[in-house]
């Protein structure tokens, strides 16, 4: 049968099992938005292409799935180069569609050209220029392919428009072999690991007398939890969950230490320290957690287990590199395990020497009795208190993405959603509206800053018009509060555009005329009562509008590009923080 | 050891990278570079004798990053099949020159010079006369070192191609 190259692409992903996609219309991509009216696959009609790009990554984030976008060309393709970005360096996987000036037109300057595929070649693990209608099926599985196999990441195909309105033979021969495998020259992911590899690292764990698990990101797209907490009640081994893998093991387990790093917890950042084998399982050894990294665990032989090659030895130089698929390692780690048996060192030892740091210097800020002003980790405590255990936790990039990682309790895989790599402030609200659409039964709370949500607020007009009720908990301190709190440490409290306003704007009008309920809050004891009136509404979006203690920073703290060793724990370290004499980056 | 450009020829190592002959594929490759901050020393790229693959040879300088992390991030762009590096020990380099010279008052002392390194002449006017060489890379060194008392007006290398030696320990005979 003849179709068109704009219905073959909508039939192609229809086949894909494409269940929704994120975009807006616009002159090159409007062949491909005639069709979609037939197709069972939703489309949510974004306010700003940007947003499309999160809403893919948290869809994708919360559900496994590759997140798919929609937009036109030019301007257009340029608003996804954020989210393409983001997606890339947090290895999420999405398939963008771009709409593009007519063949014969590119080079021309035409209306609305740019070079997606020259501007987005640095951003995505692979795009295409599509010249012909016939490619257009091959073109689609290998992009779902691409973009969901080893390393995950995002793959974009710009289109023509005059290939979506030129016809190809679509026939019966395309369908038949749509789930045949692929078949791609350059590209053969390594997902089942080396024996040897998994032999020596087995020895090292045997061997070690201070083992820490480091856990990344890579676990989650690995879907490798159930094999973690295997190889944790195994062995015992404390968990030490990065950023990105926040909820990939429970919090609430007594052998999980929480998050490492520059805002990571004491006993996380010290066992790091101290290991003697750090067993690296899909995380990539990122300055934030490693600060310089000539200090970083310089007792530590390492395994590392990463599906990316490139990615042992980037930073740190593995005793045992294991090329894989992280479950399927973990998997077979824990089966030589327990066939050897573990060993006979004692680790009594090292596991006092963790719960003695745990109790000596857990979490800590304080309350007044007055309840104000409002603590933000008294607003997180709150949120997380009220809201039910399996919440999708959606966060921007700042103070109140540390806080928020720092004071939830993770105990579900995919319930956190954050930009890790990148760190794009305004994620939080198009990724909330996306975390939805993935997981329509599930609470979702966005946790965003006041300047986070002044930069994508407005999808929240997607949320209402769409019927996705997320709830956004604004932890309003009417500053960019992680500047200022470096400016405040390393730039002696000279503060440098860094005030907004906590008025200005109303965000409980802005919220109204958004079609959400605003609630606004500056007492601690309005918060309870505020975030269960926020989680009983469920027909609309909310926010509330916590107005936060302008002067609360992150504690701990490990300055920038310093050693880990030096970790800061509250203001009175200030000084020491300050003094420490090193750049920050 | 001598010198190629300021580079010493410990620091470069010789990639031959087999990938897709599409559009775009060589923009890959130097964008990867260029983003990752490892430098090119040179880069040459042509046909191979299968249509559907092109080999891009490239000189990197691995003073800039670890050869393994270069091998590493160019193996996952899509379109590149094939790595392999050659040890300069183990490759068959060679490298064109096409190279215009001023005659001076004793023109044939040029073309003398020119004819000690096999050149050939391509072209000449009053003035000038234009040479083509082609060598292994240091030889060109040689040769251009010889052809700068003569003044060289304008000059064009091609960068080095290489293949693997057959037997990797013969002597050179370059």
């Amino acid at each position: 049968m003849k179709l068109t190259g704009a219905q073959a692409l909508i039939k192609s992903l229809e086949l894909c099992d494409v269940e929704v996609v994120f975009g807006l219309p616009g002159g090159a991509i409007l062949p491909v938005y005639d069709p979609i009216i037939e197709s069972p696959i939703r489309h949510v009609l974004v306010r700003h292409e940007q947003g499309a790009g999160h809403a893919a990554q948290g869809y994708a984030q919360v559900t496994g799935k590759p997140g798919v976008v929609i937009v036109t060309s030019g301007p257009a393709a340029t608003n996804i180069v954020t989210p393409l970005c983001d997606a890339f360096i947090d290895s999420v996987p999405l398939v963008a569609i771009t709409g593009q000036v007519a063949l014969s037109n590119i080079g021309t300057d035409a209306f609305q050209e740019c070079d997606t595929v020259g501007i987005t070649r640095s951003v995505t693990k692979h795009n295409e220029l599509i010249t012909d209608p016939a490619d257009i099926p091959r073109l689609v599985r290998e992009a779902f392919y691409i973009a969901t196999t080893g390393r995950p990441g995002p793959v974009l195909l710009d289109l023509p428009k005059d290939i979506s309105n030129m016809e190809m033979e679509w026939d019966d021969s395309i369908e038949a072999g749509w789930h045949d495998p692929i078949s791609l020259p350059g590209y053969v992911p390594t997902t089942e690991p080396a024996a040897d590899d998994i032999a020596a690292a087995v020895e090292l764990i045997r061997a070690a007398e201070r083992p820490v698990i480091y856990a990344g990101g890579g676990l989650l797209k690995a879907h490798a939890a159930d094999a973690l907490a295997e190889l944790v009640e195994l062995t015992g081994i404390h968990v030490v969950t990065t950023l990105m893998a926040r909820g990939v093991f429970p919090d609430d387990h007594e052998k999980c230490l929480g998050m490492p790093g520059m805002h990571g917890n004491y006993t996380a950042i010290t066992a790091f320290q101290q290991t003697d084998l750090l067993i690296g399982l899909g995380a990539r050894f990122d300055d934030r957690v490693t600060g310089n990294p000539e200090f970083f665990a310089p007792d530590a032989k390492v395994i590392h287990v990463d599906i990316d090659a490139a990615e042992h030895g980037k930073v740190r130089k593995p005793e045992v590199a294991i090329l894989g698929d992280a479950k399927r390692a973990v998997v077979l780690i824990t089966e030589a395990l327990r066939a050897s048996g573990l060993g006979d060192i004692d680790r009594t030892p090292w596991n006092s020497t963790i719960s003695g740091w745990q109790e000596q210097f857990p979490l800590k800020y304080d309350q007044s009795e007055s309840g104000f002003p409002l603590k933000p980790q008294f607003v997180l405590e709150q949120l997380r208190d009220n809201s039910p255990r399996d919440t999708i936790v959606v966060a921007g990039v700042g103070q109140h993405q540390m806080w928020a990682s720092q004071f939830w309790h993770f105990n579900h895989p995919y319930t956190w959603v954050n930009s890790g790599g990148l760190g794009t402030m305004g994620f939080a609200v198009p990724a909330a509206v996306g975390a939805k659409v993935g997981q329509p039964d599930t609470t979702v709370w966005a946790v965003d800053g006041d300047g986070c949500f002044q930069m994508t607020g407005q999808e929240l007009i997607t949320a209402s018009t769409e019927n996705i009720p997320v709830k956004i908990c604004i932890l309003n301190n009417a500053y960019l509060g992680m500047v200022r709190q470096w400016q405040e440490l390393f730039y002696e409290e000279r503060y440098s555009e860094v005030y907004l306003s906590p008025d200005v704007p109303d965000y409980v009008k802005w919220a109204e005329s958004m079609g959400c309920v605003g609630i606004r809050v500056d007492k601690a004891e309005e918060v309870q009562a505020a975030v269960e009136m926020a989680n009983s509404i469920n027909d609309r979006p909310v926010v509330i509008d916590f107005r936060v203690d302008e002067f609360e920073k992150v504690y701990p703290m490990v300055p920038a590009g310093g050693s880990n060793d030096v970790v800061i724990l509250g203001p009175e370290g200030d000084a020491e923080a300050a003094k420490s004499g090193v750049a920050p980056s | 050891m001598s010198e190629l450009n300021g580079a010493n020829d410990k620091q470069l190592h010789i990639l031959t990278v087999l990938v897709e002959n599409k559009a775009g594929v060589l923009a890959r490759v130097s964008g990867l570079f260029a983003r990752r901050g490892f430098n090119i020393h040179s880069l040459a790229v042509a046909p191979t004798d299968d249509e559907a693959l092109s080999r891009i040879t490239i000189v990197v300088d691995v003073a800039s990053a670890p050869l393994e992390q270069i091998i590493k991030q160019l193996d996952k762009l899509i379109n590149v099949v094939d790595i392999g590096e050659l040890h300069p020990t183990d490759a068959i380099e060679r490298e064109l020159m096409v190279i215009t010279v001023e005659k001076g008052p004793a023109a044939h002392d040029v073309v003398d010079a020119a004819l000690a390194f096999n050149g050939f002449a391509l072209d000449f006017d009053e003035e000038h006369i234009t040479f083509s060489f082609s060598g292994a890379p240091e030889r060109l060194d040689e040769c251009e070192a010889m052809m700068r008392q003569y003044g060289i007006t304008d000059i064009q290398r091609t960068g080095r191609v290489a293949l693997r030696r057959l037997v990797p320990d013969a002597v050179s005979a370059q």
